[in-house]
């Protein structure tokens, strides 16, 4: 059983890892400022959810595993306002470049 | 080579390039968000060497308040920015690289001679931490061991908010910090604004409550608290007080007057400034932290308002 959730844990890390890293190459690759927030908000924030998701088996006690989630949920709203505001300055500017 | 080392590496050589980038930054703008994204790392190397209190600080105060003073002093200066960035001469620029060279290699000296196990007092405060009552030693060597530093800090903390507002015109003096933050009905940040304080509110509480037994303290709280009411007073939802308010300067200087008050009553009860009588030691140190949470907490959000910019209305 515990082995069937260590299989788990490294699985979704290692997605959450691959999603990390397909929102750093957007942000670097994406030719204007909307798709690279695109990029960097939506990719960060799923990547982050399937960590969080993956050590929810190793948090050991209810708790511990609420605050994990606690910490998403936080991450998810700081993250989306921001993106949103980025992008209001970002249209305010001009036209994408 | 164990992973951990590889990963210690790498987060050594991530804050060196993090430093050189925040140095090397032609903007100031660049420069400071590379100051902060430094500090953030930093925080890591903290966490890594078990020094967890000093890892909240580092990201609380360290990158993440002195980055939102960085960053308004850069938004302030935009303008001069400009006409300032011309180069200093070549002389200049050799005595300046000279003697950082001097700087490093005598810091390099002495780091490479230090003694295997250096002089540590750490012994003798984990043995008289159980007389202070809390569980958490750093928080009893700020609150007990060394109370006068904390003490002082705290002063120091609220004598620079007075330098802030000293460089407010006169016609300005008593009125709110800042520019008024206008508040837009459809925006996403006064959504933000009242959503995250009681969140935020609560988070800074407990961490100056947790402070007695876990990483955690007053700063590290009052830091939070700070960072909550910004988010409330840029959103434009509550305007920054008057700082000619009775209750804004009361607040402010409650935590260093009951910080000196506790340690005068201990001349009294137990002999010395700044000495717990036996046994209520513990009571003591959080009748000091809470008026001193209010305090932190005030001071860092009035540092970064700004000084008085508006002109007071009428009384």
């Amino acid at each position: 059983m515990s082995g069937l959730l260590d299989l788990f844990t490294v699985v979704a890390l290692v997605l959450g890892a691959l999603f990390f890293l397909a929102g750093v190459v957007g942000l670097l690759r994406f030719p204007d400022t909307l798709s690279r927030l695109h990029a960097l908000t939506k990719a960060d924030n799923v990547g982050l959810g399937l960590i969080v998701i993956g050590l929810l088996p190793q948090a050991g006690s209810v708790l511990a595993a609420l605050k994990l989630l606690l910490v998403w949920l936080l991450v998810l709203l700081a993250a989306s306002t921001v993106g949103q505001m980025m992008a209001r300055v970002a249209r305010r500017a001009g036209p994408p470049r | 080579m164990s992973l951990t080392q590889v990963l210690e590496s790498v987060l050594a050589l991530l804050v060196l390039g993090a430093a050189t980038w925040t140095i090397a930054a032609r903007s100031a703008f660049a420069a400071s968000v590379g100051f902060v994204s430094y500090g953030l790392l930093l925080a890591l190397v903290w966490v890594q060497l078990a020094a967890v209190d000093v890892a909240l600080t580092e990201a609380a105060i360290g990158s993440g308040l002195t980055g939102v003073l960085l960053l308004g002093a850069v938004a302030t200066l935009r303008g001069t920015e400009a006409h300032t960035v011309r180069g200093p001469g070549l002389a200049l620029r050799i005595t300046a690289g000279i003697c950082c060279a001097l700087v490093s290699a005598a810091l390099a000296a002495v780091v490479l001679t230090l003694p295997e196990s250096g002089p540590t007092l750490a012994p003798e405060a984990m043995a008289a931490l159980p007389a202070t009552g809390v569980g958490n030693p750093v928080t009893g060597v700020l609150m007990a061991f060394r109370a006068l530093d904390t003490l002082l800090e705290k002063v120091v903390l609220v004598l620079a908010l007075i330098g802030v507002w000293s460089l407010a015109p006169d016609r300005c003096w008593g009125g709110n910090p800042g520019l008024e933050h206008r508040l837009s009905v459809d925006g996403v940040l006064p959504f933000l604004a009242r959503t995250l304080p009681p969140i935020g509110v609560l988070l800074g509480i407990h961490l100056m409550w947790t402070g007695a037994d876990h990483p955690g303290g007053a700063f590290q709280g009052g830091t939070v608290l700070a960072a909550m009411w910004l988010v409330v007073m840029m959103a434009g939802v509550r305007d920054a007080p008057a700082i000619r308010e009775q209750w804004v300067r009361l607040a402010l200087v409650s935590g260093p007057i009951v910080f000196v008050a506790v340690g005068l009553a201990g001349v009294l009860t137990a002999g010395a400034f700044l000495a717990y009588p036996v046994g209520i030691a513990k009571p003591l140190i959080l009748l000091i932290e809470v008026p001193m949470l209010l305090t932190i907490a005030l001071a860092l959000g009035l540092l970064v308002a700004g000084p008085p910019e508006r002109t007071a209305d009428a009384p």
